[in-house]
């Protein structure tokens, strides 16, 4: 069973958009999947048509009073089931909190479900919590949307000094850009650079369209309605990507330029070769040097 | 996960205003509004063909597997009588279909210690249509799935297993091998009309509506829960048993019968296993075929020579030395279709060689195979195996039909009854088996354990043809004591044998120069192997002849004599 969690600090970047299209999307793979929203303004839980709310809420699930898989929706879709959010998420820290290591409790509930699904999503809310850090615990990868913005790197190094300050298993970071808006003559430039600076940014970026928008008209994942338009093909592309990510990534990984060759490497691997160095003012070492 | 099922039947009254499934689901939109709207729905013609072993293990497990096919797409659902254990796509089946030919996953972990080592055949096919609609709550989101499998369109096909439909059907009128000689299924040639079935799916975690749509449903006229499997259905409409096939001896006889007559109808329903068995052996389905044909053909040799005497005089004899011709027909194959069963828990079992040592000895175990299995068609598809199954058939129905004639006649009867001649062959296969056992010592040869096997077999045999005559209980517990002595001498038996087989397989690939030196040190720790289970339960002999022949045991079979009698 593979994680995803799909994380920003910042909200309204596309981080519940990229969960519910490529959870889709691994489930038209054939991969048994689970969506966990985990953010309690339940917006996949809505585009899903299923109701917020999860018997005994956030507490049960903790407290173990109530299984995860009792509290499981299966979606309109074959192979894809739904966790869905309650608004009592919104207390999530606090009932982690009162728990026995209260920062591995999601890896913990996710345990039990490692023989029914292939992969698990977990849709998180925007912030820095107790939550955050159990996803943290809990992932294989990061996927982390950003907004190809000057800023959007200073976001991905925090979150990389972050990660890599993790004691015991990390995730792999894999940070993609969402809502870019080609007109942009920044965007432009950054979706140009960044990827080939940095072995943790996709090469698929998302674009800024209001198809995407639209799924919360529709209530329904991108490619069920827009199954051949752009932005549907490049999350098709996105996924490719992340899931071509190997078990165990190789510390080196072919430069990709534009075209569909993993270009995710695991950050604890960067961190192993540069020990030491894990604060915001040293940021991951950049493509370029790799290849030297 | 498993799910549960909820199946409805409609009424003929939907049916026969042709109104179709199209009417049905509009019926049932109108049911469950206003809490719930129906999806639009799509129809698609399937081809359902339900899968079990030959001896239906599946459907004695309380379980079914439906194998559908539409639009390309095959799935495989296993459904006990009222869930859903699993519903799956899979690839195209080729059927047969073995254990380790079905796709890794859930059914197959659920299906394989059912199955065994038998394999899924296809028992009854019905093609329709399936029209299926989605059940949608407020929101629009789907809470569950119901399916309407049109009835007028369905028709069942003829199984490709011909024995169900080629045997001939020896004894329609005696009692009990009427209901399951193979010789009754229908070979499902002709149309046959299924009641309209609606199927409930609830979608994972809406259990509570899905309980809400099955009463609106159920509480429509004319529609009510189904009370029997769809495959039971089909199989029903196909003219079939269920459940169908069976290698067991049981014809049921009543005390006061004619010995021959009665000894006929036996030996009829041995033969009708033995045929039924022979389309599935030639195929080479699986292992099983074989076995169960001879097996069928060891109890006919063991009835004539342990009651042949019953049977008009000359039919034992005549028949004798043919059916120890079949029998040694059947014996090469057999003996290489155990060594490959077992060959990958052997070569596990290996303390110093390696498994992969002993693969050229696989390897020449399937050349053989493959060999001695064309001398067996030969023989199978032979005049002389067709004479001996016509012949037999046509004297023991003469024999079967003269005592029906003269059970028709009014007066006192002059003729031996069944139970007389069941209660002096248990006393004389007891009595055998005793002395012969006695005489074993610790220092007795191989020979003479085998021989203590045969007179066991005859005794186990014995038991088996008059099973109904028996009382009961005091049967199994008999049976269950014989069967532990007839293991232990099964495993000192097969261990010698097989441990002398290997010596010649040996000998013969070394002559072929098909065996690495590896493989011969394999053979041979795996000689030494069965030498010491052989060992092993040579050990425990003394101990379960002697629980065998415990008073309470000597009393159980006294007393079986007695009852018989």
């Amino acid at each position: 069973m593979r994680i995803y969690a799909t994380y920003n600090v910042k909200g309204g970047v596309g981080k519940t958009s990229a969960a519910v299209n490529l959870a889709y999307l691994a489930s038209r793979d054939g991969r048994k999947t689970l969506l966990w929203d985990l953010d309690p303004q339940a917006a996949a839980t809505y585009l899903f048509r299923v109701r917020p709310r999860v018997k005994g809420g956030g507490k049960a699930l903790v407290r173990g009073a109530r299984p995860l898989d009792a509290a499981i929706k299966g979606t309109d879709f074959e192979n894809l089931d739904l966790l869905p959010a309650d608004f009592t998420y919104r207390k999530l820290d606090l009932r982690l909190h009162e728990a026995n290591r209260p920062t591995r409790q999601i890896a913990r509930l996710l345990a039990p479900l490692a023989g029914e699904y292939d992969a698990v999503f977990l849709d998180c809310p925007p912030s820095i919590s107790l939550v955050t850090e159990n996803v943290l615990h809990a992932a294989d990868a990061l996927i982390v949307p950003l907004i190809p913005t000057p800023l959007c790197t200073r976001t991905l190094d925090q979150l990389t000094t972050f990660v890599g300050a993790l004691n015991g298993r990390r995730p792999a970071i894999v940070a993609f850009f969402s809502m870019a808006d080609r007109r942009k003559k920044l965007h432009r430039d950054i979706l140009a650079d960044l990827p080939g600076q940095r072995a943790d940014v996709a090469g698929a970026a998302i674009p800024a369209m209001s198809v995407i928008e639209q799924m919360a008209v529709r209530r329904a994942p991108l490619p069920v309605y827009s199954p051949r338009g752009v932005a549907t093909r490049r999350y098709r592309e996105l996924w490719r990507e992340i899931s071509a990510w190997p078990a165990t990534a190789p510390t080196d990984r072919p430069v990709r330029r534009g075209g569909n060759q993993p270009s995710i490497r695991r950050i604890s691997q960067v961190d192993d070769r540069e020990e030491g160095v894990s604060d915001a003012s040293s940021p991951p070492e950049p493509r370029r040097a790799l290849r030297a | 996960m498993s799910r549960q099922l909820r199946e409805f039947i409609v009424g003929r009254t939907d049916a026969e205003s042709g109104a179709g499934a199209s009417a049905t689901v509009g019926m049932l939109g109108d049911a469950l509004r206003p809490r719930f709207e129906l999806g639009a729905g799509r129809s698609a013609t399937v081809r359902h063909v339900w899968l079990d072993t030959f001896d239906w293990r599946l459907h004695r497990a309380g379980v079914s597997l439906e194998y559908s096919i539409s639009r390309g797409a095959h799935r495989l659902s296993l459904l006990t009588r009222d869930s859903v254990q699993a519903d799956t796509a899979v690839p195209r089946l080729s059927l047969p279909a073995l254990t380790e030919q079905l796709p890794a996953g859930p059914l197959r972990e659920h299906l394989a210690p059912i199955m065994g080592i038998r394999a899924l055949l296809p028992i009854v096919s019905f093609a329709g249509t399936t029209r299926e609609v989605r059940v949608l709550d407020t929101e629009r989101k789907t809470i569950a799935y119901l399916t309407v499998d049109e009835a007028a369109a369905r028709r069942p096909l003829a199984t490709a297993w011909g024995p169900h439909a080629t045997a001939p059907g020896s004894d329609a009128t005696a009692p009990g091998s009427d209901a399951t000689a193979p010789g009754s299924h229908a070979t499902g040639s002709h149309a046959t009309a299924l009641a309209p079935r609606i199927r409930i799916a609830a979608v994972r975690g809406y259990d509570a509506q899905a309980d809400r749509v099955e009463r609106l449903i159920g509480g429509l006229p004319g529609v009510a829960a189904a009370a029997e499997s769809a495959f039971h259905a089909a199989a029903q409409a196909a003219g079939m048993a269920t459940p169908g096939y069976t290698n067991r001896v049981d014809v049921a006889l009543a005390p006061s019968m004619a010995a021959g007559p009665a000894l006929a109808r036996v030996l009829l329903r041995l033969l009708d296993t033995a045929q039924a068995n022979v389309d599935g052996a030639v195929r080479d389905a699986d292992t099983e075929f074989l076995h169960d044909l001879r097996v069928a053909v060891r109890r006919t040799r063991a009835a004539l020579k342990l009651a042949g005497d019953a049977l008009p005089d000359g039919v034992a004899a005549r028949f004798a030395a043919e059916f120890g011709w079949l029998g040694q027909l059947t014996t090469p194959t057999r003996d290489l279709d155990v060594h490959l069963l077992g060959f990958d828990a052997a070569a596990a079992g290996l303390a110093t060689a390696a498994p992969a040592d002993l693969e050229p000895l696989r390897a020449s175990l399937l050349r053989y195979r493959a060999a001695e299995r064309r001398r067996l068609i030969r023989g199978l598809r032979s005049a002389r195996f067709t004479s001996l199954t016509s012949d037999w058939r046509a004297a023991l129905s003469e024999v079967r039909a003269a005592g029906d004639e003269a059970a028709r006649r009014p007066g006192p009867t002059t003729h031996v009854p069944i139970a007389d001649l069941a209660a002096t062959r248990t006393r004389r296969a007891y009595a055998r088996l005793v002395r012969t056992g006695s005489a074993v010592t610790p220092a007795a040869d191989e020979d003479q354990l085998h021989l203590v096997r045969k007179r066991g077999k005859e005794l186990r045999y014995v038991l088996e043809f008059f099973a109904t005559l028996y009382e009961p209980a005091i049967h199994r517990s008999a049976v269950r004591e014989l069967k532990q002595l007839q293991d232990c001498l099964g495993d000192i038996q097969d261990g010698h044998v097989q441990r002398e087989a290997i010596r010649a397989l040996a000998e013969r690939m070394v002559a072929e120069h098909a065996a690495p030196a590896a493989t011969l040190l394999a053979m041979g720790e795996l000689a030494a192997q069965l030498d010491a289970t052989a060992s092993r339960a040579r050990g425990d002999f003394a101990r379960r002849f002697a629980q065998f022949t415990s008073p309470r045991n000597t009393r159980r079979l006294a007393l079986l004599a007695e009852v018989a009698a």
